[in-house]
């Protein structure tokens, strides 16, 4: 038994470390095909990106990733693939924020009420695509991706005809602000008391909380309760699950649905702790980046948090990266190595896992 | 006859393991001589160690009558040993031809020499009986062809020597005649062959010779005329074998199941796949249901389990179950053991705690209102794998890891854990070993005592008498007989289910 246990947390090392030894090196042929250092451009980006503000917008860029991460990867627990997030939270953040600042309630009701909003529209959104993949048989693929294009459509629309708010002149579009009550507080004076120093343009999201707390749950209801069971087993086996006794029907349109409802959210952060309002500024690609955290986090809560905080790292601490002279999207280079190799080391181990096991097995027989 | 093969006293272990100790047998030429044991007692390492893709700690291998030492198959192939694989290693979308000569293509200059093999290919197929055609694609041909394929590919690597790892497992009993036809020609023109099987009367329809394995170690090697199924049986476990029987009458009076008239057609609506089915199954009774497969069995299943849309009327215990889901069925106390266990029964990648939980995560004991009960999981798994001699580290192993007999043990297991008062039950032992076998049959006779209503499907007819308390034979869907068992003989019953008689 002692013997298992060394192999499994040998196992469980052998492919992070793998993966980095592989990706590093992509990486760093990257870096030499433009003629420069790899050590050099490694050693900016970690001095830059371990700077308290780089810290601290590394963890902004963080927190809607990990919301989106844990959508996409409600989905692939049952067996389904939302590339719909994008769309799904770009509408929920659109609708919260334009009806959020409608009305006025206590501060911490008023924010729930803004979260539920945009949960319900990403969740109808979501549920669209469930919909016709129950009813019509449509790969949810393929409708999530044509439901993005509407998404951003719509959205553009609904801000530019309906939604602007026309009392301020501004060239940037933007929804009415949100009312006091309806702005999640920042973490800083929190960082404050902690000995943690302002920085320029420096803050960190209220949501981070949140979306810890999100990920608590997320664990708990997928791998404690029988909701959460019952989505895992449509996902590694639908036909056993559906002779288990499960609506394997109702099963898909409530996962998308609710992976729906939980990308909704993934926008809220800059809605609700910076900008105040749903703007054109309105980062892009969260939903799409998303997918590469959940696969590299293996849709394990605490591992897609770390690799949404190595996505967010990489991305701002990349930024130095022009000055040395190296183009900045060298991240991307970096983040697809990263999830490439990871990938491909998880399934080299899960394999040898099986074998591994089935060696025990044969231990256990012959005894 | 000379001696084509002997192995002396091979011994082999793996860390912690000993797969083999001193396993002999002695194979000569122009014989089938069958390897038997049951799953887990060495057979493949045996024939690993003989096809070169393991080297034995100890013991001497003679190939023709001089000792050989093989680093990996390809050794083994220069001495002439080939062997056809359980599963095939074919490329679909080559043809005939262009498969047996792959690996080892004649050249003609720096072209492939077609003309050559095609000629050398046809000529080797009619000598040993194996015929086909050269040029079809592979992706067309049906399992058994395919494994004329497979043996045409190891014949022309110049084998004389056959190893063949249970090969009618995956062929149909029309299928199981042609190779057993090709076998001996095979055997007639001289070649040896080693044909590892634990279908006993197929061994004493093809062998000459048996050598029995059992916990890594040669027990017996007996002339197959010599022996009967079920003294073979007997040397495999060590002990007397299990009968399947059921004691005594045990009906209760109430009625558990009652189907009435039920039809389920095809999408088209064309024709019925089961029609009209109607009969009354009471508490304490076991009903086998004879058929050929796919006639209609696995349909009637799915209707007693709400799986599919049907017409006509299922009772349970006295009320219609029509309008209910799979998962009322199963929590008003249906349990279901299917066919096809890692599809439908198993999460192959998942550990087997969780799979202890699947069919059942509605309830007590693995719930705790909505949230999974995660202490009793644990103890419930492990007295499931005690009890039901599920062979396996702990409830952490991954369902993959285990052979199919455990797996289908722990089914049995979890099934029976919730003590339900119907239970469907297709193929309840199938690919289980004789020991295991056993104890199944036991889990169900001592159930059926307690009033248990078993619905038996089962392709194994001496299973189907004697478990059964009443016989009903399917045929095209339709119920076209009900035998008594205690008057049926398997023979009777196998024409009865062709509709012969």
């Amino acid at each position: 038994m002692k013997k298992l246990k060394f192999s499994t947390i040998a196992l469980a090392i052998a492919a992070p470390l793998a993966a980095a030894v592989v990706s590093i090196t992509i990486s760093s042929l990257a870096v030499l095909a433009s003629h420069k250092s790899p050590f050099d451009a490694y050693k900016t980006m970690w001095d830059f990106g371990t700077t308290s503000s780089s810290l601290m917008q590394m963890l902004n860029t963080a927190t809607p990733y990990y919301i989106a991460a844990l959508a996409i990867a409600i989905t692939f627990r049952a067996g389904l693939f939302n590339i719909g997030v994008e769309g799904q939270l770009r509408l929920g953040a659109i609708f919260g924020a334009y009806l959020g600042a409608k009305f006025i309630l206590p501060p911490v009701l008023h924010i729930i009420a803004i979260m539920v909003i945009a949960m319900t529209i990403g969740g109808l959104w979501a549920a669209i695509a469930g919909y016709l993949k129950v009813k019509r048989g449509v790969s949810e693929v393929i409708s999530t991706i044509m439901l993005n294009s509407l998404a951003g459509g719509l959205s553009s629309y609904l801000l530019a005809n309906y939604f602007v708010d026309r009392t301020t002149n501004s060239n940037n579009m933007s929804t009415k602000t949100l009312p006091k009550s309806g702005q999640f507080p920042d973490l800083m004076p929190l960082l404050n008391k902690f000995g943690v120093e302002n920085q320029p343009g420096g803050g960190v999201y209220g949501m981070l909380i949140f979306a810890i707390a999100l990920g608590f749950v997320f664990w708990f209801v997928i791998n404690r309760t029988r909701f959460g069971f019952e989505l895992r087993a449509s996902g590694s086996n639908p036909i056993a699950a559906r002779f288990s006794g499960v609506n394997s029907k109702r099963m898909v349109f409530v996962a998308m649905a609710l992976s729906g409802a939980v990308a909704g959210l993934a926008g809220l952060p800059a809605v609700l702790g910076e900008t105040h309002a749903f703007n054109m500024g309105f980062r892009t690609g969260i939903g799409f980046s998303a997918i590469a955290v959940a696969l590299l986090g293996r849709n394990n809560p605490v591992g897609m948090g770390i690799s949404a905080m190595l996505f967010g790292f990489l991305e701002v601490s990349s930024r130095s990266l022009e000055l040395i002279d190296i183009a900045p999207e060298t991240y991307v280079i970096m983040q697809g190595s990263i999830l490439l190799s990871s990938v491909i080391a998880y399934e080299v181990v899960r394999r040898y896992k099986i074998t591994l096991q089935s060696k025990e097995l044969a231990k256990a027989v012959a005894e | 006859m000379s001696v084509a093969v002997e192995l002396r006293h091979i011994s082999k272990r793996f860390p912690g393991v000993i797969a083999n100790k001193d396993v002999s047998m002695s194979v000569e030429t122009g014989t089938v001589h069958a390897l038997v044991g049951e799953n887990g007692a060495g057979k493949s390492t045996v024939m690993k160690i003989l096809y070169g893709m393991q080297r034995p700690d100890s013991g001497e291998i003679l190939v023709n009558g001089t000792t050989v030492h093989f680093k990996n198959p390809n050794d083994a192939i220069e001495a002439s040993i080939g062997m056809v694989h359980q599963h095939f290693m074919l490329a679909d979308n080559f043809t005939v031809l262009e498969n047996v000569i792959l690996g080892s293509e004649p050249q003609h200059g720096i072209t492939i020499d077609f003309a050559a093999a095609r000629t050398k290919v046809v000529e080797m197929a009619a000598q040993y009986g194996l015929e086909i055609d050269p040029d079809v694609l592979v992706e067309e041909l049906g399992v058994g062809q395919r494994q004329r394929v497979e043996i045409l590919k190891v014949l022309y690597r110049g084998a004389r020597i056959l190893i063949f790892d249970e090969p009618t497992a995956v062929l149909v009993p029309q299928e199981v005649d042609d190779l057993f036809n090709a076998l001996k020609g095979l055997r007639a023109q001289g070649m040896a062959i080693i044909f590892i099987s634990h279908k006993l009367d197929e061994v004493l329809r093809v062998a000459d010779d048996v050598t029995v394995v059992r916990a890594g170690s040669t027990v017996a090697e007996v002339k197959s005329k010599d022996v009967t199924a079920r003294q073979l049986a007997e040397l495999m476990v060590g002990s007397e074998l299990p009968q399947p029987s059921t004691h005594g009458d045990t009906r209760r009076p109430e009625i558990t199941l009652a189907l009435k008239d039920v039809s389920i057609s095809t999408k088209s609506g064309s024709r019925d796949l089961i029609s009209h089915v109607t009969f009354n199954l009471h508490a304490g009774e076991v009903v086998g249901i004879a058929g050929v497969e796919g006639n209609g069995q696995a349909e009637l299943v799915e209707a007693i389990m709400g799986l599919r849309d049907y017409t006509g009327e299922i009772e349970f215990s006295g009320a219609n179950i029509n309008d209910l889901s799979v998962a009322h069925r199963r929590d008003l106390g249906i349990g279901l053991i299917p066919e096809d266990r890692q599809r439908q029964a198993m999460m192959m990648e998942s550990p087997l705690w969780e799979n202890r939980i699947l069919g059942h995560q509605r309830g007590k004991p693995v719930m705790n209102g909505f949230v999974l009960d995660m202490k009793t999981i644990m103890t419930d798994t492990k007295s499931i794998m005690e009890e039901f001699d599920v062979r396996a580290p702990g409830p952490q192993t991954l369902a993959a890891a285990l052979s199919g007999g455990n797996q289908q043990k722990f089914i049995v297991g979890r099934e029976m854990s919730k003590a339900p008062s119907l239970l469907v039950a297709s193929h309840p032992t199938r690919g289980v070993d004789v020991g295991a076998q056993g104890a199944i049959w036991e889990e169900l006779r001592r159930a059926r005592e307690k009033g248990m209503a078993i619905v038996l499907i089962s392709a194994d007819l001496e299973e189907l008498i004697g478990m059964s308390d009443r016989l009903l034979v399917m045929l095209r869907g339709v119920i076209t007989a009900e035998l008594d068992p205690a008057k049926t003989t398997p023979d009777q019953l196998g024409s009865a289910m062709t509709g012969a008689a």
